[in-house]
């Protein structure tokens, strides 16, 4: 009955440096952060009329967004739920969730985030391809929900990552979920490769 | 054997283990210094098998440990009770008598700060490491909004 | 010739595919065997037992729905059980039937997740899934045709339930308990004799009921090793003494036996339901109760069998409208304890499975 081994590495020492990247980034991001469009780098803009090439491009990327799985509680049943066959997420040339963020180019934040998880999705956003753009899905993720006085979560996801579309719920329908994406998908539209080329 | 209700089954545990042992209601309250020799007999002796629940809870002057044990061959149930001191709190662990006491020992741990003497792999679980304070104790403070009265 | 070996750390998680949630396993590895696994919990801790103690009674049930967030009627449950007990709040006899129905409904929804999680993890990746949630669709639509919501219900009130059932509620709930048992059929002649299926869970994380019951475990985690343990038959809440229902069991405790207690307990909600329907008695769905309700000094603990395992409520009065302490036994965290004692000397492809079979949800786990 008695499990007593001796584990290979200190397990403590790990969870010390983890516990320290914790409180970190608590310290650092208590403010949240804007909305991504205001940092947009304004070093090559110029005056050429780019607006079929435009076109082409965000027609190219609002078309298929792939979204990496990367959800954290409740509302992952309404992803699901939305990406399955009742309300087809493939519609909108999005059915290939990928589990690694290097290909994928959306991060629909679903569930709340607490400040253990953090460092995690930060992390995750980071090694996403540009350009990417992240939905906060349901109330814990746009200001921590009936949990945001709790000791451990983040009031919200745009503490740690930029948020472009705000989708509201607990949970929000898969419906909902829909309208949130074509909203993005309209934001998109509205980029030019005049600023900057890239999103951001 | 058989015990129908909480007062025989103090009065029995009297017999084996001396004072001590006092009845509230529903529960059984044991001093520390007897509690890991009554959960051996509980379990051993008087068939309760199934260790269910455990949790504490702050009184402000004092801890409060509260056990549910269950026996499945007589269906029956003995919550018992244990009280600690808030500065530095420890009270034995009982994670060599069921297996189950090892995660819910941790939480306890984690939450309240009480430390339970020779639990395998006492450390936090469900917080990270450096994080400041108990959380389930009621001088750490949240900020909250107000619920009314 | 031999060649020199060392053994190696894999991270699993936080975020995985198979980790059904956010949880973490360091696993340390001989080539394919494990030879050590320590979970790491807390990837999803909200601190609901401490936002418990600041809000008022009623306030916390909503917070009770996130704690399981896929049977979050069977969540309601003990809460508000444990407070009627506190202030001696007598429930009418039509709204505990109503709580039959919807919880054993939210059961079935329930279990068809975990088998169909099951079946993703062993690397059925959606086929089966997708048969699953075409039918936990149709349980969802109606619940929400009573209580207006798709995943959290807030269904239940201290002394009944938020909603009687609307006009054409249980017309379509017989529609759905007549179709559903050949839908069940459909499930076994794909899955239960499918020769991938077999050989990959028969024998395949064996637990002896001796370990089950010394480790706290519950659910069907419990009656999968043979201990045949069901608090709706053992200590009987709520109306379900008056059913007649049967408490499947396994016999090796391997993750096949798991798998088959889920899809059999499918089967008996529905026996129970249909008698729960025969039987549903007209009056009122609640009686009228404070909106802050106080209950006297005291503390009370109530248990219910939810589709996890036992799901207990422990709560402490101190004559307040807030509870001085709120506690919950979280049948998936305990169930968690044997994960070391499952995993260690498997190999790393049939760990996925045995965690898969034990079924969680991380909501509960970290709460």
């Amino acid at each position: 009955m008695e499990i007593e081994r001796e584990p290979l590495t200190s397990s403590t020492e790990i969870e010390n440096h983890e516990g320290a990247i914790i409180e970190d980034l608590r310290a650092s991001s208590q403010n949240p952060l804007s909305d991504p469009t205001e940092w947009l780098e304004k070093t090559i803009e110029r005056n050429i009329l780019l607006t079929t090439v435009d076109a082409a491009i965000n027609w190219a990327r609002k078309t298929s967004l792939w979204p990496v799985t990367a959800f954290t509680a409740c509302c992952t049943f309404e992803f699901i739920g939305a990406s399955s066959s009742r309300f087809d997420i493939a519609r909108f040339g999005m059915e290939v969730l990928r589990a690694s963020p290097r290909q994928a180019d959306l991060l629909v934040c679903g569930g709340t985030l607490t400040w253990k998880m953090a460092p995690q999705i930060k992390r995750l956003y980071e090694q996403m391809a540009e350009p990417k753009w992240v939905i906060a899905m349901g109330a814990c993720a746009i200001s921590g929900g009936i949990f945001h006085d709790s000791y451990s979560v983040v009031p919200g996801y745009n503490h740690i990552v930029p948020v472009d579309v705000y989708v509201p719920g607990c949970p929000p329908r898969p419906e909902t979920l829909l309208a949130g994406i074509e909203n993005l998908r309209r934001k998109i539209a509205q980029n030019s490769i005049k600023k900057s080329g890239t999103k951001r | 054997m058989n015990i129908a209700d909480n007062q025989e089954l103090s009065s029995h545990l009297r017999t084996h283990f001396g004072e001590g042992i006092i009845v509230h209601g529903e529960y059984v309250e044991i001093t520390i210094g007897k509690f890991e020799r009554v959960a051996k007999y509980l379990k051993e002796s008087l068939g309760y098998e199934f260790l269910s629940m455990i949790t504490a809870i702050d009184y402000i002057d004092y801890f409060e440990l509260v056990y549910r044990i269950e026996a499945f061959q007589n269906k029956a149930t003995v919550q018992l009770k244990l009280k600690c001191e808030k500065v530095k709190p420890v009270v034995p662990s009982l994670s060599h008598l069921w297996y189950g006491a090892r995660l819910q020992e941790r939480e306890v741990y984690d939450l309240f700060g009480i430390e339970f003497s020779n639990h395998p792999n006492l450390k936090r679980i469900v917080l990270w490491e450096g994080f400041q304070g108990y959380p389930l104790r009621k001088d750490f403070k949240v900020k909250s909004y107000d619920a009314g009265n | 010739m031999t060649l020199a070996t060392e053994q190696f750390i894999l991270n699993i998680g936080p975020l995985h595919p198979s980790t059904h949630g956010v949880f973490r396993m360091r696993v340390t590895m001989d080539g394919e065997t494990i030879q050590d696994v320590e979970p790491v919990f807390g990837y999803l801790h909200r601190g609901l037992e401490k936002l418990c103690e600041s809000h008022t009674y009623k306030q916390n049930i909503p917070i009770t729905d996130r704690l399981d967030y896929v049977s979050a009627i069977n969540n309601n449950w003990p809460y508000v059980m444990a407070v009627e007990k506190l202030a001696e709040i007598q429930v009418p006899l039509r709204a505990e039937y109503l709580r039959v129905i919807m919880g054993e409904l939210q059961r079935i929804a329930s279990h068809l997740l975990a088998v169909g999680s099951l079946m993703n993890d062993m690397g059925v990746f959606y086929t089966a899934f997708m048969y699953m949630f075409r039918e936990r669709e149709k349980i969802i639509d109606l619940l929400e045709m009573v209580t207006g919501q798709r995943l959290l219900y807030n269904y239940m009130r201290f002394g009944g339930v938020s909603m009687d059932f609307p006009a054409e509620f249980i017309p379509a709930l017989k529609r759905f308990l007549n179709i559903m048992p050949s839908y069940l059929d459909e499930y076994d002649s794909m899955m239960a004799d499918n020769e991938i299926l077999l050989s990959r869970t028969k024998g395949i994380g064996i637990l002896t009921p001796e370990m089950a019951v010394n480790s706290s475990a519950s659910g069907p985690l419990l009656r999968g090793s043979g201990v045949k343990w069901d608090l709706r038959k053992d200590a009987p809440y709520s109306v379900y003494d008056r059913f007649d229902f049967d408490i499947p069991t396994g016999n090796n405790g391997d993750c096949y036996d798991r798998y088959r207690v889920r899809m059999e307990e499918m089967r008996q909600s529905i026996r129970i339901i249909n008698q729960a329907i025969e039987q549903l008695p007209s009056g009122k769905e609640k009686v009228m109760v404070p909106l802050r309700i106080r209950p006297p000094k005291g503390e009370t603990y109530s248990q219910i069998e939810a589709p996890r395992g036992i799901l207990g409520c422990y709560i402490v009065s101190d004559g307040s409208t807030k509870p001085y302490r709120c506690h919950f036994r979280a049948p998936a965290f305990i169930n968690l304890t044997l994960l070391q004692e499952l995993l260690i000397g498997q190999k790393l492809a049939d760990a996925i499975i045995i965690f898969g079979s034990i079924d969680l949800s991380m909501g509960e786990v970290d709460r």
